[in-house]
């Protein structure tokens, strides 16, 4: 009977380390899918509508609320220092280094890798994969691939959408509703913006979090039980484990840039 | 218009977007700015004590930004501090007796090098040594020179 619990224990080590191979494995077969992809661009755009486009407005929204927010809280820490004309340079940094990156990701995890998810385990489940395999198309190539890239192409356009309109956000706030001057909160904020520091490694991350948040979803599709509970167990652990992933590297990326 | 023609109106609209809010966070949000190596001119100063002087930080005359500290290291043999600077090629007519002295701006202690002008016929040119220099203030010498002058008062 103890033995029972030692096999177990043996089984979910080698399931997470089969898992862990799959995961690479499907990944690479549909990196090979980019020339395919290339030639049938009408896929690419689809899911560019699908996952990207209809993405903007949550993300846009958020930005704008959350540099809203930003500006406050900063304008109430900052006016204890004499320091409120550098508003602009707190709420710039912020969003260009870390929130926009990290919010947009789990936003869009949240709402385009758990969509990705259920229409991918949706097509398993109602054996169109295996039917397409019957006709020998390839569904790595057709199904799979075009949504990977999607989300690579989407994921840094998102983020720096929201790092913009978080900063007019923090403008609005801290202009005109608290009266920062509007020449420091422009000039400070030029001045202590690095292009290569702040902004360049900002959508290095976005990028990075697309590509891992949209293998996740596409992977967790594809191995789903092909149930309704399997499609809906699925879908929760892409988002769970898409906010593991983007927070997990969010840390390492910040240690290894700054 | 068909769905199809719709839908890549839209997601072409995305893309522009996109990349307009790069751009917009390239341009009006940080401090890129056009002085590249190719109009630039190198000048080097030694200095006693460069504490607080970073890679990067502003070369000023009059308090306007005219260069970059482009590399910081210490001279093996005179233990002096070699600073190089990446000065915009636009302004070329900095006599050679010019003064550097390294200041602080602002109420976060960031140090820039300012360059005080001398009135020397010859100008500084590539690769050139500024060589009349003045080191950055440490708080603890200054702290220990005015309680040095105290106690001597008391005396």
């Amino acid at each position: 009977m103890m033995f029972d619990w030692f096999a177990h224990l043996g089984r979910t080590v080698i399931n997470f380390f089969a898992n862990i191979g799959k995961e690479v494995m499907l990944f690479f077969q549909t990196l090979t899918g980019f020339v395919p992809v290339m030639l049938r661009p009408r896929l690419l755009i689809r899911q560019l509508y699908s996952v990207g486009v209809r993405s903007m407005l949550i993300i846009m929204v958020s930005g704008l609320f959350v540099g809203m927010v930003l500006a406050l809280q900063g304008y109430n820490t900052l006016i204890d220092f004499g320091a409120e004309e550098s508003l602009g340079v707190v709420v710039s940094l912020s969003l260009v280094r870390e929130l926009g990156p990290v919010v947009t990701a789990l936003l869009y995890a949240g709402r385009a890798g758990s969509a990705l998810t259920a229409e991918i385990g949706l097509m398993k489940a109602t054996e169109q994969l295996s039917g397409m395999e019957m006709m020998a198309v390839n569904p790595v190539e057709r199904i799979l691939a075009p949504r990977l890239f999607a989300g690579i192409i989407s994921m840094p356009l998102l983020a720096a959408m929201f790092s913009a309109i978080g900063i007019w956000g923090g403008h609005l706030v801290g202009v005109d509703l608290l009266g920062v001057d509007a020449g420091s909160y422009w000039s400070q904020m030029q001045a202590k913006v690095d292009f290569h520091d702040d902004i360049v490694n900002g959508v290095i991350k976005s990028f990075v979090f697309g590509i891992v948040t949209t293998w996740i979803a596409i992977y967790e599709g594809y191995h789903s039980v092909p149930t309704s509970e399997g499609v809906g167990s699925a879908t929760t652990r892409t988002v769970v484990y898409s906010s593991f992933a983007v927070l997990g590297l969010d840390f390492i990326l910040t240690a290894i840039m700054y | 218009m068909s769905t199809t023609r719709v839908i890549e109106i839209a997601v072409g609209i995305f893309v522009a977007i996109g990349i307009a809010a790069l751009l917009v966070l390239a341009f009006n949000v940080s401090n890129v700015n056009t002085l590249g190596s190719s109009n630039t001119y190198t000048v080097t100063a030694n200095f006693d004590n460069i504490s607080g002087l970073k890679e990067r930080s502003s070369v000023a005359i009059a308090g306007v930004n005219i260069g970059r500290v482009a590399k910081i290291t210490v001279d093996p043999e005179t233990f002096e501090a070699v600073v190089e600077m990446k000065l915009d090629n636009r302004f070329n007519e900095i006599p050679v007796d010019s003064s550097a002295g390294i200041y602080t701006a602002g109420l976060l202690g960031e140090k820039y090098v300012g360059i005080e002008p001398g009135g020397a016929p010859d100008f500084l040119e590539e690769h050139s040594e500024i060589r009349l220099t003045q080191s950055s203030v440490v708080l603890e010498k200054l702290i220990g020179q005015f309680l040095f002058s105290k106690s001597q008062e008391d005396e």
